[in-house]
């Protein structure tokens, strides 16, 4: 018998197909280049078709939104601002309901469960509306007055669903951890809080990075909400150039290039939290 | 066979325990005595009950009936100060169960460090000492994704003796491992209780029973079906039971 040169199918060495998508770097950069190119066609297109259909033809479209653009920016920038301080915020309550979720006192664990569970399951925006009207302007405390202006009101009305998402992600992550670590810690006399600071958490830790990274660009996203309840961020200045401008066929280009901005800060988040999770499952 | 050293007083006294899960009987009416410097095997086939045994004696189990006496503490009471039998009592599982966020060396370390309140210059002079024992002073800072089984067994065992125990578990240990692994953590179990270290083990490794235990139960759904020393039971075997399963397995 000739080794190795034999036409039967079944004894050849199995050979998996070349990758069809690219792999390593090549596919974010690709990828990320392809689409940015394809959001700079199309807001050219939408550039060139608001020139076209003018009427009367006026300032060119681009004249426009290049005056605008900074202030736009600025508005964005407080968008990233809140984003910022409801993840901070969110995210400390979080990791507290979080823990509480796998205490061993039953009504700690259940009460931190239906608090998650609630405002998981609740809409951004009601929550928001809520945090807006029902928390006081200003309150007082021990004579002093402390304000209370509408955009920290909005900070804690998102930060609310961040927080019941955190506790998910970090109870997931305990969770996610061998029950033999628990128990060997368990053997050598660790008290819970101990095991829990000490050995469950810095091993947890890595796993939960990225679906808070995921958490941290939805929400980045979601700030846009807060325009809703009357404060001024990226999309109100956006709206109220347009009807400054009252030019209608800008309104795509306009929106799209608010769009852009978030996109181009969200995306690479989106990138490294798929690059995290790949590293982190090799090692797995 | 003749005891190898003095025999000191009981270390470990288990009477009449029982222990179910739901309606699952796993033990059923267990009594054993371990004394002080003995070393004692408990085979048996899977599923007698064998690992939740030790598991109950170091209270990560708790019994339903009878009652286990360590170092003359009652187990089984619910004043017991947990911490203080832990203290006491070593385990080392089948899956090592090492910290993997911490070195060989941290992981030894930090029990006594953070439960014992241990100052860290003392107990890192006894880590190393201790990890110089089980044959790994080469790797004091390797993590034990680093390691081998059988190198992570060990640091395993030398994390367990950091806390000075009266008396350690060890639980089907070479399970995990291959043939040539399984033997420096046999040999680290060996110099133990040649040193006069209580041991009690769960094992598969009948030959390492026979040669090194003072003291054979064998098991067999949640009773122990007949116990002696290694030559009797080995040798000759009473039940009919512990002659089926020798016959297997040897």
């Amino acid at each position: 018998m000739r080794n190795g040169t034999t036409d039967l199918p079944v004894l050849k060495p199995f050979r998996a197909p070349a990758p069809i998508a690219p792999s390593g770097f090549a596919a974010p950069t690709m990828l990320g280049g392809g689409t940015l190119a394809a959001f700079a066609m199309l807001f050219g297109a939408s550039l060139a078709l608001a020139q076209v259909t003018a009427r009367p033809v006026g300032e060119s479209a681009v004249t426009v939104l290049l005056r605008w653009a900074p202030l736009i920016f600025q508005g964005f920038l407080f968008n990233i601002l809140i984003s910022f301080l409801s993840m901070a915020l969110g995210t400390v309550i979080g990791v507290l309901v979080g823990i509480a979720q796998v205490s061993l006192v039953s009504s700690v664990r259940k009460t931190a469960w239906g608090v998650t569970q609630f405002f998981r399951n609740a809409p951004w925006l009601v929550l928001l509306f809520y945090a807006m009207f029902l928390l006081p302007f200003e309150f007082r405390l021990f004579g002093l007055t402390i304000a209370f202006p509408a955009w920290v009101k909005a900070i804690i009305g998102l930060a609310l669903p961040v927080a019941a998402n955190v506790s998910e992600i970090v109870r997931g992550g305990i969770r996610s951890i061998p029950s033999g670590q628990w128990e060997s810690a368990e053997a050598l006399a660790f008290t819970r809080a101990q095991t829990m600071w000490m050995i469950i958490l810095p091993q947890a830790f890595k796993r939960m990075i990225p679906p808070w990274m995921n958490l941290y660009a939805i929400l980045t996203m979601a700030t846009t909400l807060i325009s809703v309840v009357g404060i001024q961020d990226g999309l109100t200045i956006t709206r109220a150039a347009l009807v400054a401008e009252s030019r209608p066929e800008l309104m795509i280009p306009m929106y799209l290039l608010l769009l852009l901005m978030f996109f181009a800060y969200c995306y690479p988040i989106a990138r490294a939290t798929l690059a995290l999770e790949r590293r982190f499952n090799v090692k797995a | 066979m003749a005891s190898r050293h003095q025999l000191g007083e009981p270390v470990v006294v288990i009477e009449g325990v029982e222990k179910s899960f739901g309606s699952f009987p796993v033990l059923k009416d267990v009594s054993l005595t371990v004394r002080r410097g003995e070393t004692v095997c408990i085979i048996g086939p899977s599923g007698s009950g064998k690992s939740t045994l030790l598991r109950c004696i170091n209270g990560l189990v708790p019994i339903s009936k009878g009652s286990i006496k360590v170092a003359g503490r009652e187990v089984n009471d619910a004043s017991l100060d947990k911490l203080s039998l832990r203290r006491d009592v070593g385990i080392v599982f089948q899956q090592y169960n090492l910290f993997p966020h911490k070195t060989a060396l941290q992981n030894v370390m930090m029990a006594p460090i953070h439960v014992l309140k241990q100052d860290k210059a003392v107990v890192e002079e006894r880590a190393r000492r201790l990890l110089a024992k089980v044959g790994l002073s080469q790797k004091l800072l390797a993590y034990p994704g680093e390691l081998s089984g059988g190198q992570q067994q060990r640091v395993a065992i030398a994390r367990s003796l950091a806390m000075n125990p009266k008396v350690m578990l060890f639980d089907e240990v070479t399970a995990a491992l291959d043939p040539e692994t399984k033997k420096e953590v046999l040999v680290t179990i060996q110099d133990l209780a040649a040193e006069g270290m209580t041991c009690i083990l769960v094992t598969h490794e009948m030959g390492f029973a026979r040669e090194v235990a003072d003291h054979v139960y064998f098991t067999d759904g949640g009773l122990i079906v007949e116990h002696g020393s290694p030559a009797d039971v080995f040798g000759d075997p009473q039940e009919e039971r512990t002659k089926g399963f020798l016959d297997k397995v040897l």
